[in-house]
């Protein structure tokens, strides 16, 4: 059976983010994730520490998991200088690689995630962009927000930008020779194969709930099931 | 008192003085395309310091990063690209413009320094992808260091200061420090993750009253994911709504920011607050103006408030414009580069945009 303590000993942040937790809930305290959801990140350190393979394998397929907000107080806070966020973030990517994060309502919104941000990065150069960020999926971005996405160009170069257009400034385009080394840095160091999980494993899970999926972009049934859907129920 | 000063050199942090590279932010291109090109502005023109904005920059993978699309060691060969521009042009001190940014490489270099096998692998990978070398700087901040750095030469330059002109008091401002500036290494951050000083000093150097209120500290609940993803916004905008229950006692005259993601949430909540209940922080049912400190000095130092960009923030700012005795014209806010009228946005239903006296 596999051992998944051991795989996420191989992330170098779970060794950076977790040595000894002697269960002081301080990082509880602090998480504004802990006030908002059933969640607690000194349960997380403590299950982890047991090594308890079982007790791993429910988290990687939990919701708990997806409810930090990575904000970092609990690093800021830990006595032990050890930093929750990181375990789980190492805990998130564990569970994108073996597929489990499609086995919670939470974790198969990593695939809204990676259609949006994911696919910006390697397409424009930007994780996020004006033209991304569509009042129709942003409401409350509010009219001021819809006033300016139509009138980007005018609004953006009025205050020094220089909207995708070449040469310096904001929201310049990002030269193809650019992101070809971007792209090539994601083929070589990972990133591009989490992606490609990310996708497999939700096609997967689009095809056991009859769900459509398009093989690109964001017009599609699955996308907008993961990117809007609250069921309520996720809270155990 | 001699030692309760060495006590607080343990805070400080060395801020270089000059010839930085400056990493644009995703979000704060997108949002405030004004600040940055303030923050240009200000070093270049007010403080004489040479920045280059290098056209081939791009994203650090930073939000993506945080909502775990980009494993780490992606995220550390695309820093090490930035870096590798950064020694192409001959730099050696980084500006990050984004929290998330300086967060992001002040974790990769703290990484590289405790497991130097990971620089040699950041290193070949980079190489072999890219062909590229890279130095790792000797100098990172944040520009709201910088800012903070040169407050009082910027203090002697300004023709406003944050008094109210009617009553002749300091205004008061809440500075709300991004998560991501002192929580995650506070050697990295002037205060220290407890007692940041980079807004707090501006505001109290230009004139005005810091306000200090319970929930100071707490996130303003982007929490990435928490964010990105319609099904969590609760999240997100029940972490503002925290804030702003606990600052409204002290009657905050505005909000200071240092990372964009803040300033846009404790903006745009603020209006889904008030459309949502009904609820609004100030009794003029307009909310409480949210700046960047670029805003904030660009404004103190008399540049129009069209050009800095504070039209595109849903909370209106006039409230504080006049309270500062800042002369604008009304008409020119909603003109774009070509100088046409755009039109002006839609009215929300509750928050009220229209300033009357
Ligand atoms: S604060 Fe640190 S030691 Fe305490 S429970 Fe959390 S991780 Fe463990
Ligand atoms: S980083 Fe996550 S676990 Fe840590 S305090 Fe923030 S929300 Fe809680």
């Amino acid at each position: 059976m596999t051992n998944y303590y051991n795989l996420l000993l191989q992330d170098i942040r779970f060794k950076e983010g977790l040595s000894a937790c002697m269960n002081c809930g301080v990082c509880t305290a602090i998480c504004p994730a802990a006030e908002f959801y059933k969640y607690d990140p000194r349960q997380i350190c403590n299950i982890v520490q047991t090594r308890d393979n079982e007790k791993i394998e429910d988290l990687l397929k939990s919701e708990t998991i997806w409810y930090c907000g990575q904000c970092m107080s609990c690093k800021a806070r830990c006595p032990r200088g050890n930093a929750p966020a990181l375990v789980i973030s190492v805990l998130r990517k564990l569970s994108q690689e073996l597929g489990f994060f499609i086995e919670s309502e939470k974790g198969r919104q990593q695939f809204a995630i990676k259609r949006s941000v994911g696919d910006n990065i390697l397409k424009i150069g930007y994780c996020v962009h004006v033209d991304t960020v569509d009042p129709k999926l942003h409401p409350e971005q509010g009219p001021v927000w819809k006033w300016y996405f139509e009138n980007a160009e005018e609004l953006a170069d009025r205050m020094g930008g220089n909207y995708n257009k070449y040469g310096p400034g904001a929201l310049r385009i990002i030269g193809e020779k650019n992101l070809e080394e971007v792209r090539k840095i994601f083929e070589l160091t990972g990133g591009s194969q989490l992606h490609q999980n990310i996708e497999n494993f939700s096609k997967e899970k689009a095809k056991l709930t009859n769900t459509s999926i398009e093989n690109e972009g964001i017009n599609n049934e699955y996308y907008l099931h993961t990117y809007i859907e609250n069921s309520n129920k996720h809270q155990k | 008192m001699t030692k309760n000063k060495h006590y607080w050199n343990q805070y400080q942090k060395e801020i270089a003085d000059d010839n930085y590279f400056y990493e644009r932010s995703c979000i704060r291109q997108s949002f405030f395309p004004g600040s940055e090109t303030t923050f240009l502005k200000i070093l270049r023109e007010e403080l004489g310091k040479t920045i280059i904005d290098d056209p081939n920059q791009h994203t650090c993978t930073g939000i993506g990063y945080h909502s775990d699309v980009v494993p780490f060691d992606t995220t550390m060969t695309v820093c090490a690209r930035l870096f590798s521009l950064m020694k192409d042009a001959g730099f050696k001190n980084y500006v990050p413009s984004c929290v998330t940014s300086f967060g992001v490489f002040t974790e990769v270099i703290e990484t590289w320094q405790n497991f130097p096998e990971e620089l040699e692998k950041t290193r070949n990978f980079l190489r072999k992808a890219t062909g590229r070398e890279f130095d790792i700087p000797n100098n990172i901040v944040h520009p709201s260091d910088i800012i903070y750095k040169y407050r009082t030469e910027l203090k002697n330059k300004m023709k406003y200061q944050l008094i109210n002109q009617e009553t002749g008091k300091p205004l008061k401002g809440v500075e709300h420090i991004g998560c991501h500036y002192g929580k995650i290494f506070s050697k990295h951050a002037v205060g220290g993750a407890e007692f940041p000083q980079v807004l707090a000093g501006m505001i109290e150097e230009w004139g005005g009253e810091v306000v200090d209120y319970p929930e100071r500290r707490h996130c303003c609940g982007f929490g990435f994911r928490q964010y990105l993803v319609m099904a969590n916004r609760g999240y997100s905008v029940a972490n503002t709504k925290k804030k702003f229950d606990s600052m409204q006692a002290y009657k905050p005259d505005f909000v200071l920011t240092n990372c964009p993601g803040c300033t846009m949430f404790m903006d745009r909540w603020q209006y889904t607050i008030a459309e949502m209940e009904g609820i609004t922080y100030d009794d003029k049912k307009m909310g409480i103006p949210v700046l960047t400190y670029e805003e904030l000095a660009g404004l103190l130092l008399g540049y129009n408030p069209w050009d800095l960009g504070l039209q595109l923030h849903q909370i209106q700012s006039e409230s504080l414009l006049n309270k500062i005795g800042i002369k604008y014209d009304p008409k020119d806010k909603f003109v774009g580069k070509s100088g046409t009228f755009l039109g002006e946005p839609n009215k929300p239903e509750k928050l009220i945009v229209d300033y009357e006296k």
